[in-house]
């Protein structure tokens, strides 16, 4: 194979990476689902963040309402995340499973990049 | 009937079996007991009840002569007993002894004490062919007494903010002889391609060709920038193993002054004395400690002398570490499935079972003690990924060397295709698919979007490590 030059540039936007499947292609709907149903068969709470792509290296970003306490339709939870996107148009959403048990987030993923 | 050497009234001069103070079969251990198990290969002739409960004396209170200020004090309290003795499946020769020791003979918080009492002159003694100690359980009064380790796996994962996979790193080779310079940029482009970590090899002190400090402003230049570039929180474990502790802690401080999110140790050559000291000074310092454990081969890996690494792991944890090496499984590296799965939950767990299968020979309960994080490290590449994930899940940190190093196209396309295809691992594990099983379709798809991946797959296509493991468990065929 051909040795090729690996592109990373610090002001292309599109070479920050924003963690867990940041570096796979991006998910469809139906892959975004599996995963969602993954945490919810693992007993997590789910929520939802969104933040401006300039803030995302931050450890807190907005909360979109409260974690979603005891919700387990998976259409509700997508529902969520359009609902999201609509209101803040140009900011990165991640999904998060809160592993209460083990006082963690067993999964942080970021399903829309801006 | 035993007779107590206290107890008596009267002084009596001479030798005395051991069995009659130190063999206790009714014995039924407290749970503030410290027990051990021993692995005992005696001299031909000796009986089994006489060799263990010698093991129990010369590891605790007893000397090879009854002397008089034994009765100044109460030995039948501060006594080790052996309580216990049983076959080893499969091998005539050895058995196990079980020893339990009062609390009050160790000194609270130091591993050092425990130690020194278990392992201390009894592995020279002359009745023994060989010796060794398979496994301690820890009573919860002692672990509360130890510092553990500084940050453990939640703090580790919410510090870096990094969930739901496991961790890449690398360990930037060639070992020794790169100028500090030419070692930070090949830190920036493992960084820069994706890895969480980059690692200072474990005899890289601080050589003339490169000295600690060089190294140290070099590559937390080359961190600074690909945290820049890429977004993310990342890390290189600065080695401050050094001749002293006082020189140790200066090169601590100073990463502590560029920033450096985590140091690393070798508590093995260092000693515990030192180790538990950085520990304290990491919790104190807000920084991970990176545990490397060169030496314990030279210890662990006989099957019937030594200290076995399931006991070398629970001294760490309680001594202090964030991560701690624990073999791959799969790589170039010693190290048997099940038994490794053993010391893996000794590293993580909350509480850890009695499980023969795993060579546990205790519960053992390390209450609210946090959790170490497995490094799986040696000899891996992306093929060994599958396995990997679905192995040691997501708590681990998986350090691909030459696994990324020796990509065609260099650091940064070596640890793209390693992120790539852990992700790709995670996301099917997350989907049902059975990863071990299906490794290879799970990385062909991957692939497809990432020429790194596919370039890294043709290069190690036809790497194995398939060699018998040397110390396998004990257990019945």
């Amino acid at each position: 194979m051909e040795l090729q030059d690996y592109h990373s540039l610090l002001d292309d936007p599109d070479s920050r990476k924003l963690e867990t499947y940041s570096y796979l292609a991006e998910m469809d709907a139906g892959a975004i689902r599996k995963q969602i149903q993954a945490m919810l068969d693992k007993g997590w709470e789910v929520a939802i963040e969104h933040v401006e792509p300039e803030r995302s290296n931050k450890t807190y970003w907005y909360m979109w309402k409260l974690p979603f306490f005891g919700e387990w339709n998976l259409d509700t939870i997508m529902n969520e995340i359009t609902a999201c996107r609509n209101a803040y148009a140009g900011h990165h959403i991640k999904v998060i499973g809160y592993d209460g048990k083990n006082q963690t987030q067993g999964m942080a993923m970021v399903v829309h990049r801006a | 009937m035993t007779k107590k050497s206290n107890i008596s009234g009267k002084y009596e001069a001479g030798v005395k079996e051991y069995r009659e103070t130190y063999w206790e079969p009714d014995y039924e251990p407290k749970d503030t007991d410290l027990l051990a198990c021993f692995k005992v290969t005696p001299q031909p002739g000796i009986a089994k009840e006489e060799v263990a409960a010698a093991v129990a004396a010369e590891s605790s209170t007893g000397t090879w002569t009854t002397v008089w200020t034994d009765l100044l004090t109460d030995l039948d309290y501060y006594k080790g007993r052996a309580y216990k003795i049983e076959d080893v499946p499969g091998d005539d020769e050895s058995y196990y002894a079980f020893i339990a020791y009062p609390i009050d003979l160790f000194e609270e918080g130091s591993i050092v004490n425990v130690l020194t009492s278990l392992v201390g002159n009894v592995f020279g003694f002359k009745a023994l062919r060989s010796l060794r100690l398979e496994d301690v359980r820890f009573p919860l009064h002692y672990v509360m007494t130890c510092g553990g380790p500084p940050n453990g796996i939640t703090v580790e994962r919410d510090r870096l903010n990094k969930y739901g996979r496991p961790l890449l790193g690398c360990t930037i080779k060639p070992k020794l002889g790169l100028s500090a310079k030419n070692y930070g940029r090949a830190v920036y482009e493992c960084l820069r391609g994706g890895l969480d970590f980059t690692k200072d090899d474990e005899n890289i002190n601080s050589q003339p060709f490169m000295r600690w400090r060089n190294r140290f402003e070099c590559v937390m230049e080359a961190v600074d920038q690909a945290e820049a570039e890429t977004g993310e929180r990342k890390g290189h474990y600065l080695n401050v193993t050094a001749g002293t502790v006082e020189e140790m802690y200066k090169r601590a401080e100073f990463a502590k002054e560029l920033g450096s999110r985590i140091i690393m140790h070798d508590f093995f050559t260092a000693g515990f004395t030192a180790n538990t000291s950085l520990a304290n000074w990491c919790r104190d310092n807000g920084m991970l400690l990176h545990i490397h454990r060169a030496m314990h081969a030279v210890v662990d890996r006989h099957p019937k002398h030594g200290i076995h690494f399931r006991v070398l792991t629970k001294c760490l944890r309680l001594s202090g570490g964030d991560h701690l090496h624990s073999g791959t499984v799969v790589g170039k590296l010693e190290g048997d499935r099940e038994a490794t799965l053993g010391w893996v939950d000794l590293m993580r767990e909350s509480f850890v079972p009695e499980n023969r299968a795993r060579g546990l020979f205790f519960d053992q309960d390390f209450g609210t003690m946090p959790g170490v994080m497995p490094v799986a490290s040696g000899g891996i590449h992306v093929w060994h990924m599958p396995a990997l994930v679905g192995i040691f899940g997501d708590n681990a940190c998986f350090q691909f060397g030459g696994g990324t190093l020796g990509h065609p196209w260099g650091n940064a396309a070596g640890a793209a295709a390693n992120r790539v295809a852990v992700e790709a691992c995670v996301q099917a594990r997350n989907e049902g698919v059975e990863v071990e099983k299906n490794g290879r379709d799970v990385l062909t798809k991957a692939a497809k979007h990432s020429p790194e991946l596919a370039a890294a797959m043709e290069t190690w296509k036809e790497i194995k490590f398939e060699f018998d493991t040397v110390d396998k468990l004990d257990v019945a065929s």
